[in-house]
Parts: C-alpha cells; sequence; structure tokens
C-alpha cells in the first residue's frame, strides 16, 4: 500500500532568507525554493549594502580612498588597508622601509586572528552552539586592545598609509603582542576540544557542500574558502609580496578529515589552523623586525604617473585586490575592487542543491562571507 | 480531591455547615493557584537562572542589575512583556493566534497536577499518572502547530512543523524509557513509583540503580525528555540561526510570555518525572520521610524532591550552552533508529530482570546476601 511520490503533489515553498536573518552574516537575502525542509534552489540576492566605493575612489584623491577599504572588510580592517596601500605603492612605484612592511605583517596577521575568530565564533553560534562565540570574542578583545593601543581605533583602523604606516609601534607593543600570541596559542586547542571535534558539530559539517578542487578553481574561489579544497595556494608564499618570504609558514589546506575533501568542516579547519600559522608569522615577524623609518617620502599632493596596476593580496576571507588606472592626476581614474566573499557567493547555489535549510546556515557560515565585501 | 476536602471537615469543626461541594472547590482552586504560582515562579527565576548558568558558563557576569545580584531581573522582564504591545499580524488566522499560546502552555502546565512533590504533596494522585502526563503533554504539539500554522509567517510554519514531527517522535522512546520504572513499581501512579523506591537502601533503592537497564533507561529517557521539549541539541523548532525564531517568531508580548513558561514548566516536568521515576522521588535517602508529623515529612520531602529536580534543571541548562545543535534529518534518524530501538531493548532487559530475580534490583540482592 505505498503511494508514489506523484499522487501526493505537494507545493514547492518560496521562502526569504534575509536580508533580515540572524545568520546570513548581515544583509544577505538568499531566495529558497524549498520543498519542505530540502532546498531546491537557493539563489543569493547581494546588493543591500551598495556604497559605490569603486566609483568614491575616482572622486577621491589616493590617500583619501584608505578610510573606505576600513569599510571594505570591517572585520579585518589592517588587511585592507595594507592591501590598498601595497597597490598604489605598485602603481607609484614606491620604495617601503623594511620596518613599516613588518609592521603591516604584524597588524595584517593579528587582525587575521581576530577576524578568524569572528569567523569561528559566529559559526558555531550559526551551528546553535552560543558558547564558543563568547570565547571568541574574548580573545579578539585582546586584538583589539593592542589595535587600540596602536592607532586609538577598535574596528575601523585607517592605519596604512601610502608609502608606510601612520605611526610607528607604541612603546611595549612587540612585547605585549608576544604575550598575546603565549595567551592565544593554547586556546586554539581549547577550541578544538570544545567544539571542533564535538560529534554533532562534526555531523552537522561533515559532508556538507562539497567543492572540489576543479569547481573552486573553476569558480575562482580564493583564501580558506580554496584552500578548504585541498588546493594549495596562498599568496603570501605563491605570488610573495612585503616580507613575507622572510617569514616562514605553512599553507594549511582541508585534509577531509572528518568527511569528503571540501566541505563545510574542512573549510571551517582550515581557518582554525590558519590562526596557529598567523601565531607563527608573528613570533618570527617580531624578533626580525629591524629598527627604521616607518614610512617613506611621499609628497603630499600625491600624483602617481600614468598608468596601471594590480595588486592582490591575500585577506583572511580569501584575495583582496585593487586595480586602479591613473591618468596623472591626484585621483585614480578607475579603482576596481576584487574581493574574496563576493567570489565565493557564485558557487552558493551550485552547492546548495538538495541541502536542508539548517545546510544553508552552514554554507553560509563556512564560506565566512562578510557583507561589505560583497557589496562594496 | 474529595477525600483530601472530607479530612479538611473533618479537622476543621467549623467547615461542616459549609455544603461539601463548595468546600472541594476551594481546595480544587486553592491547589490550581498554588501549582500555578510555582510555575510561574519557577518560569521566571528559572529565567533567571538560566541566564546566570549561560553567564557562568560564557565568561560573563549575566543579569546583575535589577535587585541583589539581579534577582529581580524576571520581575522587570515580566512587566515588560506584559506592557508591551500585543501584535498579531495583519493576515494571521486570529482565533488560532490567540488560542495556540494557551494550548501550549496548558499542556505543560497540566502535567504539574500529578507531580509527586511531596509525601502527601499532589495534587492529584491519578493511578494513571504518568499516561496522564504522556498525554497532557501531547497538547503542546497541538498548540505549537497551530502557533505555526496561523502565524502566516513560513518560518514559523517550519518550526511548527518541525516540532510536530519531532515530539510526536519522540514520545515513543521517552514513553518507553519511564516503563521501567512502571514495571517496578506495578503501577502508573507516580506516587506509587515514588514509594516503591523508598527503604533503607537509600540511594540504591532508587530505580537508578536497580539493575543496569535502568540506568541506562534514565540516560535514555532524559536523552529523550530533551527532545521532546525541545530543549538543546534538540531545539530545532526554535533554532533561532536558522527558523529566526522558530514556532513563535510572530509572537509578542504576554502571549511569548506563555511560550516562554511553557518551555519552563517543560523542562522541570521533564526533571521531575526523571526524578520521580528513576531518582527516588521526594525519598530522603537513609531517612523516613513518611514516619516524621505530616507537616514536617512534607516539608523535607518536598525539598528533597525539589532539589533533585532542579540539579536535573542544571543539567539541562548545561547542556543547553555546551552543545551545538542537530540536524533535522539527523534528529529522526536519532529517534527512529537508535532511540526507539534501544528503548524497546531496554525495556525487555528489564522485564527480563524483573521476571528472572522476582522483581529484586542488585542492590536488595546485595542486602539479603549480607544482612
Amino acid at each position: 500500500m505505498t503511494r508514489p511520490a506523484e499522487a501526493l503533489p505537494t507545493q514547492e515553498m518560496l521562502i526569504n532568507m534575509g536580508p533580515q536573518h540572524p545568520s546570513t552574516h548581515g544583509v544577505l537575502r538568499v531566495l529558497l525554493r524549498t520543498d519542505g525542509e530540502v532546498v531546491v534552489n537557493a539563489r543569493p540576492d547581494v546588493g543591500y549594502l551598495h556604497r559605490a566605493l569603486e566609483k568614491i575612489g575616482e572622486r577621491v584623491t589616493y590617500a583619501q580612498f584608505m578610510p573606505f577599504t576600513d569599510r571594505l572588510d570591517y572585520l579585518a580592517s589592517m588587511n585592507c588597508n595594507c592591501a590598498y596601500a601595497w597597490a598604489v605603492e605598485k602603481l607609484a612605484g614606491i620604495e617601503v622601509p623594511e620596518r613599516a612592511e613588518y609592521i603591516r605583517v604584524i597588524v595584517s596577521e593579528l587582525n587575521r586572528i581576530s577576524s578568524h575568530l569572528i569567523a569561528f565564533g559566529s559559526f558555531t553560534a550559526d551551528m546553535g552552539a552560543f558558547t564558543p562565540f563568547l570565547y571568541s570574542i574574548r580573545e579578539r578583545e585582546r586584538v583589539n586592545d593592542l589595535f587600540e593601543d596602536l592607532c586609538g581605533n577598535r574596528l575601523t583602523y585607517n592605519f596604512a598609509r601610502i608609502g608606510g604606516v601612520s605611526a610607528d609601534l607604541p612603546p611595549g607593543f612587540l612585547e605585549k603582542t608576544k604575550e598575546f600570541l603565549d595567551y592565544f596559542e593554547p586556546k586554539i586547542d581549547e577550541y578544538n576540544k570544545l567544539i571542533s571535534y564535538n560529534k554533532i558539530f562534526v555531523h552537522r559539517l561533515a559532508k556538507v557542500a562539497v567543492i572540489t578542487a576543479e569547481d573552486a578553481i573553476a569558480y575562482g574561489l580564493t583564501g580558506p574558502n580554496l584552500r578548504g579544497s585541498g588546493v594549495r595556494f596562498d599568496l603570501r608564499r605563491d605570488e610573495p609580496y612585503s616580507v613575507y618570504p622572510k617569514l616562514d609558514f605553512d599553507v594549511c589546506v582541508g585534509s577531509g578529515e572528518r568527511g569528503a575533501l571540501g566541505d563545510c568542516f574542512d573549510r571551517y579547519m582550515v581557518r582554525i589552523n590558519e590562526m596557529r600559522e598567523s601565531v607563527k608569522i608573528l613570533r618570527q615577524a617580531i624578533a626580525q623586525i629591524p629598527e627604521g623609518p616607518v614610512a617613506a617620502k611621499v609628497p603630499r599632493v600625491f600624483k602617481p604617473p600614468v598608468g596601471e596596476a594590480y595588486f592582490r593580496s591575500e585577506c583572511p576571507r580569501g584575495e583582496t585586490g585593487f586595480y586602479l588606472i591613473s591618468d596623472g592626476t591626484g585621483n585614480p581614474s578607475r579603482l576596481k575592487i576584487r574581493t574574496g566573499s563576493f567570489v565565493t557567493m557564485n558557487i552558493f547555489e551550485k552547492v546548495t542543491v538538495g541541502l536542508m535549510i539548517a545546510d544553508i546556515v552552514a554554507v553560509i557560515g563556512s564560506f565566512d562571507i562578510i557583507l561589505p565585501e560583497i557589496d562594496r | 480531591m474529595e477525600s483530601f476536602a472530607l479530612s479538611l471537615v473533618k479537622a476543621v469543626p467549623a467547615l461542616s455547615g459549609v455544603p461539601m461541594w463548595t468546600v472541594t472547590l476551594t481546595a480544587m482552586v486553592l491547589t490550581a493557584a498554588i501549582l500555578l504560582v510555582f510555575a510561574l515562579t519557577f518560569g521566571g527565576l528559572g529565567s533567571y537562572v538560566l541566564r546566570k548558568v549561560a553567564g557562568d558558563i560564557q565568561v560573563r557576569i549575566g543579569p546583575n542589575r535589577v535587585g541583589p545580584y539581579g534577582l529581580l531581573q524576571f520581575l522587570a522582564d515580566g512587566a515588560k512583556l506584559i506592557l508591551k504591545e500585543d501584535i498579531i499580524p495583519a493576515k494571521a488566522d486570529r482565533f488560532l493566534f490567540i488560542l495556540a499560546p494557551y494550548l501550549v502552555f496548558v499542556g505543560s502546565f497540566a502535567a504539574f497536577v500529578v507531580l509527586p512533590f511531596g509525601v502527601g504533596l499532589i495534587a492529584s494522585d491519578l493511578n494513571i499518572g504518568v499516561y496522564y502526563v504522556m498525554a497532557v503533554t501531547s497538547l503542546v504539539v497541538v498548540g505549537i502547530l497551530m502557533a505555526g500554522w496561523a502565524s502566516n509567517n513560513k518560518w514559523a510554519l517550519l518550526g511548527g512543523m518541525r516540532a510536530a514531527a519531532q515530539i510526536i517522535s519522540y514520545e515513543i522512546p521517552v514513553g518507553m524509557a519511564i516503563m521501567p520504572a512502571v514495571l517496578i513499581a506495578g503501577s502508573l501512579s507516580l506516587q506509587d513509583i515514588v514509594r516503591s523506591q523508598g527503604g533503607l537502601l537509600g540511594v540504591f533503592g532508587w530505580n537508578l540503580f536497580h539493575n543496569p537497564f535502568t540506568f541506562f533507561s534514565f540516560i535514555l529517557y532524559f536523552t529523550a525528555a530533551q527532545a521532546e521539549t525541545n530543549q538543546t541539541p534538540f531545539d530545532l523548532p526554535e533554532a533561532e540561526s536558522e527558523l529566526v525564531s522558530g514556532y513563535n517568531v510572530e509572537y509578542s508580548g504576554i502571549r511569548y510570555a506563555f511560550f516562554f513558561l511553557a518551555e519552563f514548566g517543560d523542562m522541570f516536568v521533564v526533571a521531575a518525572l526523571a526524578t520521580a521515576c528513576f531518582l527516588g522521588g521526594w525519598h530522603v535517602p537513609f531517612f523516613h520521610a513518611e514516619a516524621l508529623p505530616a507537616f514536617w515529612g512534607n516539608l523535607l520531602s518536598l525539598g528533597a524532591f525539589l532539589f533533585k529536580a532542579f540539579a536535573l534543571v542544571l543539567v539541562m541548562m548545561w547542556v543547553r550552552w555546551t552543545l551545538p545543535r542537530l540536524r533535522v534529518d539527523q534528529l529522526m534518524r536519532m529517534s527512529w533508529k537508535y532511540l526507539v530501538p534501544l528503548t524497546f531493548v531496554n525495556l525487555l532487559g528489564v522485564s527480563l530482570w524483573l521476571l528472572l530475580f522476582k522483581g529484586k534490583g542488585i542492590p536488595q540482592m546485595i542486602a539479603s546476601l549480607v544482612g
């Protein structure tokens, strides 16, 4: 007496997930077509946070655009600051003092840790475990304190400058950073004990939204999302910039340890392991940092020569690239920003077919998207 | 209740002139009022404790502004909820929308009637006590499904559907896991079940230590009951990160408060049932509460019962702030593929044990060997 499925016609349900939803990490709107709990199609609809940053870039001078890069990825402002500074320096061919480069690497890696902490915390909160989020916030607070010492700000730092950084490290900064690293490194193991290998957590993530290495490359994924699929590609190592060649670190990739290679759990673990690598980088950078000036001489009225430059760097959410065209005036004639989160949204529709609604949340969390980066 | 009224009339001669039914009715209303006050206070203070426990676990302080140590926070919250605008969505099914929270609350509150709080502290010692609890708590499903449907919100609907599937699935393992206690006592009355765990064996008289199967069935019951009452890690119907807030997403003000109270009521009922069936109920280890004068015996047994039940509630809160959430298919799989077979095997094990050892548990056997 089994009835075939056709005899019971069911209607697909169209659900609006977002733009106001607790776990879309901002104002992302996902149009869900579901058959009960099973997702038939999930189409991300971006643009709710569009601020025309690229257009603004054309209207302000090169130096004035720096604060706008803070708002590109507010959880990793330092990385965006530095990425933009490096791009302008490449365009104008400015030589940056070594100490400034070390400072940039130190703040970038610190910010990578704090950004990955948020990724870790909000991801576990999405999975229903609220406590780890508070733990990650507790650690992030220490990074914020360090940055407050450094530049007075706790979220949007506006720290890098064309040709260097805005100020030298305050006295005791490196010691405090070391203290933080000594405090923080054991915490990573604590997180793993607390939640990473929790059976429920693993079951929620393993084999969910598997992205093969080919797909990841074809869809242009970068950063932890690419490395989660097992592709060992990191701009810091493969297209070295700044002082990264002098630093020794591993590129973390997913291993498929709890399911399939490239599933949500792999992407999650890549971030956890990257925090450890960042600690490693920071220790070396602190040991190596030379004395010297922290900014190159850049003319007050800064007019780079006619030409174009593209510079990409490894940000916590993937590759952030700035494409600048100069027409010889004080502001760029074109400024194009490439961000990791935006490109990642391409593959969203493909990997979410046939998942459950709860998995959509897992996928968004595992991509660690941030909306200002998607919409710019 | 009538026997209580009769004894009351006997004890207080002044009442003999009053018609019998008024005495009975007054006694009923008073009992209900006491239970209601208890349920509300538990909901209020429970929410405070929940937040304090959350604070402790999550390296923060928790409520500490209203009253000493933030103890009056629940009163402030309650006042806020009562004063809040009561919003009914324009396209909601008004009648069902209004009815649903009360159904949910009644479902969880009605179970309080048969909870054995003490030697003589039970509103009504029904001879089908356990069965009655199972039956009335099912009312919660209807209420939640109603709330989900009537809200005219897809997230609420999904939450309601999840709740219906979940609660119905988990009623089977819950029922089966509690049966061993019924088998041992030979009665469905909760008071009889508690009495069967008395004796001078103390802690070891409890069903928990009766035999390995009963120990296991306590764990099974506690797990399944967490799911039946939508507690983390099985809180899918109100998964805030997926369904925004689940079936109660459109509710505000006092109606929301009823869902909230029902949740805490459920928590207490689960803990109380586990206490009564496995942890010796109101028995104080190595002590005869029944032998004391009625007042002190009741007071002592009430304390013991609440202590055990609150300890279990604390465990629930602890779990709540520790574990992530299951997915809906995993939840169903857990019930039908693991918990249901396990509870059946367990029940069979207990039955065989009782048959083979003539109803004696391990502690009794050891005691008879020693003594």
